[in-house]
């Protein structure tokens, strides 16, 4: 790890510019959370030569391709299992999963719940931007209540779910939820959670401008983003019993850190004992 | 030649997974299914033994993109499955295949379609094996027909999945899987083995999918200062996603070529008793014990038949068949599925010569009698 204070963060350092221009709408709170995260990578000094990002597939999943790493875009809803395979092979690779909530929740949230089991030591970011962006802005398992979406064209009737609530009961070692109009406190989050050993998931509280923000009409993108500031709760659920869960008004930080042993070493150790008997 | 032999009593699950240790495979990642389970098993009791990695996941999407994660991380790597299982593998196999990770997947066939008969021998999977993930892409997949040959054709699955870059299949079925032989792994003792291609040299410019002749671009290794990307979207020579027609013409053009010129390596076939045959029997995997013992029969009642045994299946054998087809008056394929060989056996003998089943796949093996029987009546008509 280099000295934080020496050298000040440029993007430029981390990121494909032979790619630019990106395909990100004007606005795409996907763009905020993957400057976060690269800042969070300067500045713990993760070598950009050791470090593995794997994400699905959706505009989340292609947010990875723009980082000057070892990069994989897997398969829809798979990051997790792809990346379960590499860190096991590879514990000298820094290994990042970037994933949507269609990505993490829907088609794999399977993966998701047996990697928190695991805590093998991987970093999840999900970048929820309660909607199927690709794909042209269908219902997602996070959509709030009543949202327009193509596939809920009378407004959304169906319930949602609270991700972090699972990875906590899936036993992750570590669990935070931020908003892409925190920066810097994302960042900071991000940072806890590479450090953390073990699984850490991080729901990133994003936001589809284009697809999801017209159709809803929320406004510009940064009506959208100072949106979340309105919708923020600093508690949401738990406190009285019977209050709904909203999406946008949910807890945000550190959520949980538990130091139960991390998969891989435990596995290693546990074999090497096994063994000599 | 050493005189020297080691006789062990191997099923041939346990064979499978003996031997792609043997090759060099240090992870395995696979989901419980009958009749396939013993590989997972043993890879459990052995792969720690040699530092490898063993994990059950929570299912064979999952089984199989783990293998493909810790092959792009440089190990070498295997799953198995049955019918089911590997219906779900199939999204997964269509991405190592584009993106040219080294995989070895076995299936062992059992009773279909859904659940079918869990703990019965089957060969409907072969057409899946060929065509199951989507769009057009290469396909390897080899039949062993013993105990022996499984261990065999395990060593060469991984061999030619690190030569080629691609997923390998081994395609046996639940009476292979579950038969135990007498192997003697003294032949076995220095297994010819090969190693991926790994990319050296400058760092600066390298472009991860440019064709350096033989259609297999040396892979880099991550951690290696190359920085790759590693995508499922069509790529470029430089890794990167493209809808250029030209860029994704040349790229198809070397993915399925690859198959093609080093059909040398990858195609092994059994020919017995052919030369002179008028019956060629076309059979694989444990069938074609019973169409050996068949032609065995014929030939004792006068007449002259033969055996071709397509040890590698995927991608079909075509010169060496039609060479053996051409003076046979009557091919016989007898296969436990309702017909899906025979269909590729009628595209290459396009009409010259008259071909005919022996389906049955009601859970049983089928007999050399009743493989004896259809010749006799074929012959009659
Ligand atoms: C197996 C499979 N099913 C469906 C799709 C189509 N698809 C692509 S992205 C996507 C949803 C992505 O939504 P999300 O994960 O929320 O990502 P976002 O685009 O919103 O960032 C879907 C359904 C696919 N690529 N693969
Ligand atoms: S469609 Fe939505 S999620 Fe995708 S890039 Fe545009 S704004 Fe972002
Ligand atoms: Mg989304």
């Amino acid at each position: 790890m280099s000295d934080v204070a020496q050298n000040q963060f440029n993007i430029r350092e981390y990121i494909r510019e032979n790619l630019f221009p990106h395909f990100m709408c004007p606005g795409c709170g996907h763009g905020i959370a993957l400057r976060a995260l690269l800042n969070a990578v300067h500045d713990l000094g993760i070598d950009k030569n050791q470090l593995a990002i794997v994400s699905g597939i959706g505009c989340s999943g292609r947010v990875g391709a723009y980082i000057d790493a070892n990069t994989f875009h897997t398969t829809h809803g798979r990051p997790l299992a792809f990346a379960t395979g590499l860190k096991l092979a590879r514990p000298d690779l820094e290994v990042i999963v970037i994933t949507g909530d269609g990505d993490c929740l829907a088609i794999g949230g399977n993966h998701l719940i047996h990697a928190c089991r695991r805590n093998l030591n991987l970093t999840c970011l999900m970048l929820n931007n309660e909607v199927y962006g690709m794909t042209g802005g269908q219902v997602s398992p996070t959509t709030s209540a009543d949202r327009f979406t193509t596939t809920t064209q009378y407004g959304n009737h169906e319930p949602i779910f609270d991700a972090c609530k699972l990875a906590e009961g899936a036993g992750a070692g570590f669990v935070g939820r931020e908003m892409t109009l925190q920066t810097p406190a994302l960042r900071d989050l991000i940072k806890e959670a590479i450090a953390h050993d073990g699984f850490s998931f991080i729901e990133v509280l994003s936001d589809c401008t284009e697809i999801f923000g017209r159709k809803n009409d929320m406004g510009e993108s940064a009506e959208m983003v100072l949106a979340q500031k309105a919708d923020f709760r600093s508690v949401s659920y738990g406190t009285e019993i019977g209050e709904t869960f909203k999406p946008r008004g949910m807890k945000t930080g550190v959520l949980l850190r538990d130091d139960r042993p991390e998969y891989a070493m435990a596995y290693k150790r546990h074999n090497e004992k096994k063994l000599k008997q | 030649m050493s005189t020297r032999q080691n006789l062990q009593n191997l099923q041939g699950n346990h064979a499978c997974a003996l031997a792609a240790i043997h090759a060099g495979c240090r992870f395995y990642a696979g989901y419980p299914i009958t009749p396939s389970s013993e590989i997972a098993e043993t890879m459990s009791a052995e792969l720690p033994k040699v530092d490898g990695l063993f994990i059950q996941m929570e299912d064979e999407i999952a089984s199989m993109g783990a293998i493909i994660g810790a092959s792009a991380g440089g190990a070498k790597v295997m799953t198995a499955t049955s019918g089911p299982g590997f219906s779900l593998k199939q999204e997964n196999l269509g991405y190592a295949a584009l993106t040219e990770i080294p995989s070895v997947i076995v299936n062992v066939m059992r009773g279909g379609p859904s659940t079918g008969m869990p703990t019965r021998p089957a060969q409907g999977d072969i057409m899946q094996a060929r065509w199951g993930t989507h769009g057009d892409h290469p396909t390897i997949a080899l039949t062993p027909w013993s105990v022996e040959e499984v261990y065999a054709e395990t060593i060469r699955a991984f061999n030619l999945a690190e030569l080629l870059r691609t997923p390998v299949i081994i395609l046996f079925d639940e009476v292979i899987g579950h038969l135990v032989e007498t192997v003697d792994l003294a032949r076995f003792e220095n297994p010819d083995i090969t190693d991926r291609k790994w990319a050296d040299g400058k760092i600066e410019g390298f472009r991860p999918y440019a064709d350096p002749g033989d259609g297999v671009p040396a892979m880099a290794r991550p951690g290696d200062g190359r920085r790759v990307h590693t995508t499922g979207l069509s790529h470029g020579e430089d890794g990167f996603p493209t809808q250029d027609a030209e860029l994704v013409a040349q790229f198809m053009a070397r993915l399925l070529g690859k198959i093609e010129t080093h059909r040398k390596e990858i195609e092994r076939v059994d020919i017995r008793s052919c030369d002179d045959a008028d019956v060629v029997i076309v059979a694989y995997g444990i069938t074609a014990r019973a169409a050996y013992r068949a032609v065995e029969t014929l030939r004792q009642r006068g007449v002259k038949a033969g055996l071709f045994r397509p040890v590698t299946l995927w991608p079909f054998p075509e010169d060496a068949f039609k060479k053996v087809a051409e003076r046979a008056r009557l091919v016989l394929v007898p296969e436990m599925n309702a017909g899906q060989l025979i269909l590729e056996i009628e595209r290459l003998v396009s009409g010259k010569t008259r071909v005919a089943g022996v389906n049955l796949y009601f859970g049983d093996p089928i007999t050399p009698q009743q493989i004896v029987e259809t010749a006799e009546a074929e012959l009659k008509q």
